[in-house]
Formats: C-alpha cells, structure tokens, sequence
C-alpha cells in the first residue's frame, strides 16, 4: 500500500482496443483504501474496459496505474498473479465455470490462493448461505436462474476477503431485496477494510451507500475535469 | 504453501470437465504406440540378428583344399590343420568328415553314395577368436604348407545381408523418430484445442490470480492420463502382433529368422515405449501451454 493510502492511482490513462480511437482517454482519479465508490455513466461510458484495467484483465496503452502501491503497467506478467489474488471481481457476465458446482465455483479463489481442503468448507459453506444459495451448493451454473448466478459470482468475489472489490453491475438480475442483502454484503466488507469499487446504473443502490464517493464516466473520459470525486454523491443530477 | 507454487489438489482437477477419453487424442497416440512399438521392435530384433550372424558365421573362415591328388589333398589337409592350431587368434579347426561332405553335396550329387575317384575338395572349418588377425595372414600362412588351398572370409559373403540388416535397422530407427515426432504434434494440437475449449475457465482462473504453472499442471494431468491410455492400448496391441509373429518365424525353423528374436532387456524397452510416451506428452503439453499462456496478459 502506499504510504497516502492511495489503493488506486490512474494518472493520465489511456486505453485503445486495436487501431480504434481510445476507449478511455485521460483517466486520472485515485481509491483511497477503505472507500466505496460507484462507477457510473451511460451504456458504452467505457466503464467495463475500466473495470478490466482495475482487475488486471488488461494494460492501458498509455498513462501509469499504480495498485497496491506499484507500478502496473511494467510489472512484469509474472508477478501479476499475486496482484490479481489481492482482487475480487464480480462481473456482468457472471463468468461462472460451467461445469462446477455452485460450492465449487465460490470455493475457487480460496484454492487458487492454496488453501487446505478441509479449511475451505465453513467459509464457502456460510458464504452461499449468506447469498441465500446454501440449498443449491451442488448444483451447476447451468441450472441456476440469472439472480442466483449472480449471487454465486458476488459469494465467490468475496470469499477470499479481498483488498478491493471491483463489481460490475452487480445487482443487474436480483430482485430489491437480494440488492438491498447483496449491497449490505459489499458494505460490510468494506467496513472491514476492503475497498469497493461498483459500476452500476442503479441510482437508487447509490443512494443507499450515504458515504459512497461516486465517478462517472462518459464516452471514456470522467466527467468533473479535476477528476476528483464527489464526496457525497450527489444523487441523479451528479 | 505459496499460491504459486501450490499444485492443484484432487478436487481442483475438476477445474477442468471429466471425460478424459473425449476426443481422438488417446486413440491416435495408441495408432501411434502401435507402430512405434512394431518399428522399435523390428529395429531392436534386426540388432539381435546381425549380433548373432556376427557371432556365430561372422567370425569364422572355410578352408578348401582343392588338390586333385588325394594324398597330397589329404596332406595339406593336415599340414593346413596343423598350422591353423598354433596360430594366435584361431579358436577351433574342425576338419569336415567325409559323412558330412557328402550330406552337403546331396543335393547335387544324390544320395546314391560318391563316386570313389571323384576328387572332393577338403574343407577346413575354423572358428575365430574376437580380435583375431586378419584373413590375409591366415591365407599365406596356409598357403605356405598348402598351396591348393582356398581361403574363404565368411564376413566377405555376409557382408551384402549385414548391409542390409544395417539399413532395415536404419529405417526402423528413422520410423521411431518420425512416430514420436507425430505424437508430439499430435499432442501440440490437442493441447492447443484443449486450451481452445477452456479458454473461459482459464481466464478466470488467471484472473482469480493463478499462476501459469498452476494452469498448465491440470492441462499436463490431463493429456497425460490420455497419452498413458493410447500407449497402453498401443502396446497390448503390438504386443499381440509380436508374440504372433514369432509363433508364425518359429514354425519356419530357419535359424537367420530365428534369431532375430527379442531378448527379455528388448521387452523391457518395448514395455517402456508408454512411460517414456507419456514423459513426452507432458513435456510437449507443458511447454505448448505455458507458451500459449504467456501470450495472455
């Protein structure tokens, strides 16, 4: 971590898929540890191809990010994976493996992260409880609706407790109430340290985060030309 | 243990779906092992044979004596045996009976008996030692006591059936490599379809902050049982074919194809052919996977 408890540092980013124009142009914004954040803006804002510099999915071709404290953008890719393990996603496709049980799907960080067998049952166990999937821990992805896809995908983004949380439109296919449980999961983690960074075009799941600092991207560039963040959001109009 | 460094434990095998024998991979590597197996065999079978026909015709010479007379032929004959036994170099000499003269020459002569004043030359069998001289000091010291005799290098006369072993075994060995060459592209291809396949699973494994061994040890896992699966099924399968094949040489009963047979050490080689398959494989799958790997962020 760096020394401001800065988690995040973008400082005149970049990003260009092919010989296309930039898809995000002039990035500079930065997390402090322990916030909330949302991401907002229109369909196409470019805030999935933000989402995917913060999780590492992607190098910008221009500009520095600095995580963790580090320079990202040249650090070799073999030191990526640990970077990565520090990071939990929940992404708008779910991107569950489809041929794993629910159990198996949410226990994945942990055995990435090498974790015994015999410790990973409790936790992933209380984990889909908590998402209220505990009666569905074997079955497969296939045979589970949009909501309940989504809700493994948030368990298994938080079960290894990450430093920072980045979701994307997390609550898209869940109904207000398993919004409301699956927001008050996010704000829990973050009480306990981890910093959560959630793109969405929810605007009253804003409203319920009363300290939630707010970025809002359009047509790749962030709006306030200071790039500093409102602080409390400031509702619909921000 | 560290992350990195951690192997996938029996539960994360599932990471990628069960069903190793799905696909051609295990059925072209056991088409593969198959022939690979007969073309080693038949190398290694050549190579006992031109052992043994070195051994055993290889290292001897025939002395003819050829002198009308037959007390001077039988003269020479002994002077000839004589000189042979004190030479260095000289293991046995065994002069030829006149029993066994004429069940040589039968068929030529029929089995009606030699005629009494036919001349039939003496012949002189002599068996040499591992780094015996060569046959030109042999002929002129047998030639010095007896000057109608005829030297005969039996190495001269097989050398054209030894060239020839040589080259059979020169092309088994060839085949060999060309088989292990297709499987390792055999399994260059599977392994970049297999890595096709689980592209999804693999991105989110690598986003989830695996590592590329981690990623490439379920892959080498996989193609491993599948390539222990062919071989195995490619070496019953040769096995087979070979215990036949000596059956059917066997019931021949001639002793060149006899003893190109297969010793227990051959066996034993053969019986590896599958190990080192698999070795192979996972090298090959390791090493396409990790390369392919690297290319992702």
């Amino acid at each position: 971590m760096s020394a401001a408890g800065t988690i995040v540092q973008f400082d005149n980013v970049g990003l260009r898929y092919g010989t296309g124009a930039e898809t995000l142009s002039d990035l500079s914004f930065s997390l402090r540890e322990g916030g909330f954040y949302f991401l907002t803006g229109p369909s196409g804002a470019g805030k999935s191809s933000l989402l995917r510099l913060l999780y590492l999915a992607q190098r910008p071709s221009r500009g520095l990010i600095r995580l963790f404290g580090e320079d990202i953008v040249t650090m070799p890719r073999g030191r990526l994976p640990g970077f990565r393990r520090r990071i939990g996603v929940v992404f708008q496709e779910f991107r569950l493996v489809p041929h794993l049980s629910a159990y198996d799907n949410v226990a994945l960080p942990l055995r990435v992260a090498g974790v015994e067998e015999k410790d990973l049952e409790t936790p992933v166990r209380e984990m889909l409880a908590w998402v209220g999937l505990g009666h569905r821990s074997s079955a497969r992805p296939a045979t589970l609706s949009g909501g309940e896809q989504q809700r493994v995908a948030i368990a298994r983004a938080v079960i290894a407790r990450p430093e920072l949380l980045v979701a994307d439109e997390p609550t898209g296919n869940v109904d207000p109430e398993m919004a409301k449980r699956l927001l008050h999961l996010f704000d829990s983690l973050n009480k306990l340290g981890t910093t959560v960074l959630v793109a969405t075009h929810d605007l009253h799941l804003i409203s319920r985060v009363a300290r939630a600092e707010m970025l809002r991207l359009d047509r790749g560039q962030l709006l306030d030309p200071t790039g500093a963040l409102r602080n409390p959001p400031r509702g619909p109009s921000a | 243990m560290k992350a990195g460094n951690r192997r996938f434990g029996a539960a994360d095998r599932r990471l990628l779906p069960e069903g190793r024998l799905a696909g051609p991979m295990p059925w072209v590597i056991a088409i593969m092992m198959f022939l690979t197996v007969l073309a080693a065999a038949a190398g290694l079978g050549l190579g006992t044979a031109a052992s043994s026909l070195s051994a055993n015709v290889g290292q001897r010479l025939t002395v003819q004596l050829v002198e009308a007379n037959p007390d001077r032929r039988e003269a020479e004959a002994a002077a000839a045996v004589r000189k042979l036994q004190g030479m260095s170099g000289v293991a046995e000499v065994r002069r030829l009976a006149p029993e066994e003269m004429q069940k040589l020459l039968e068929p030529w002569l029929g089995s009606g008996g030699l005629e009494a004043d036919l001349p039939i030359p003496a012949l002189i069998d002599v068996d040499l030692n591992p780094g015996a001289p060569g046959i030109e000091t042999f002929r002129s010291a047998i030639l010095a006591v007896a000057p109608s005799a005829r030297v005969d290098d039996s190495a001269a006369w097989l050398a054209p059936l030894a060239k020839l072993i040589s080259a059979l075994r020169m092309l088994a060995g060839a085949l060999v490599v060309l088989m292990i060459l297709a499987s390792a592209a055999t399994v260059v291809l599977a392994a970049k379809a297999a890595l096709d396949t689980h592209r999804n699973t693999i991105e989110v494994l690598h986003l989830m902050g695996s590592t590329d061994v981690q990623v490439a040890r379920l892959f080498q896992r996989r193609i491993a049982l599948d390539a222990l699966f062919g071989g195995l099924l490619g070496l019953i399968g040769a096995g087979i074919v070979l215990l036949l094949i000596g059956q059917r040489v066997g019931a021949l009963g001639s002793e060149l194809l006899g003893s190109a047979g297969l010793p227990a050490l051959s066996w034993a080689l053969l019986a590896a052919l599958p190990l080192a398959g698999v070795l192979l494989a996972m090298v090959v799958a390791r090493f396409t996977i990790l390369r392919a790997l690297g290319r992702m962020l």
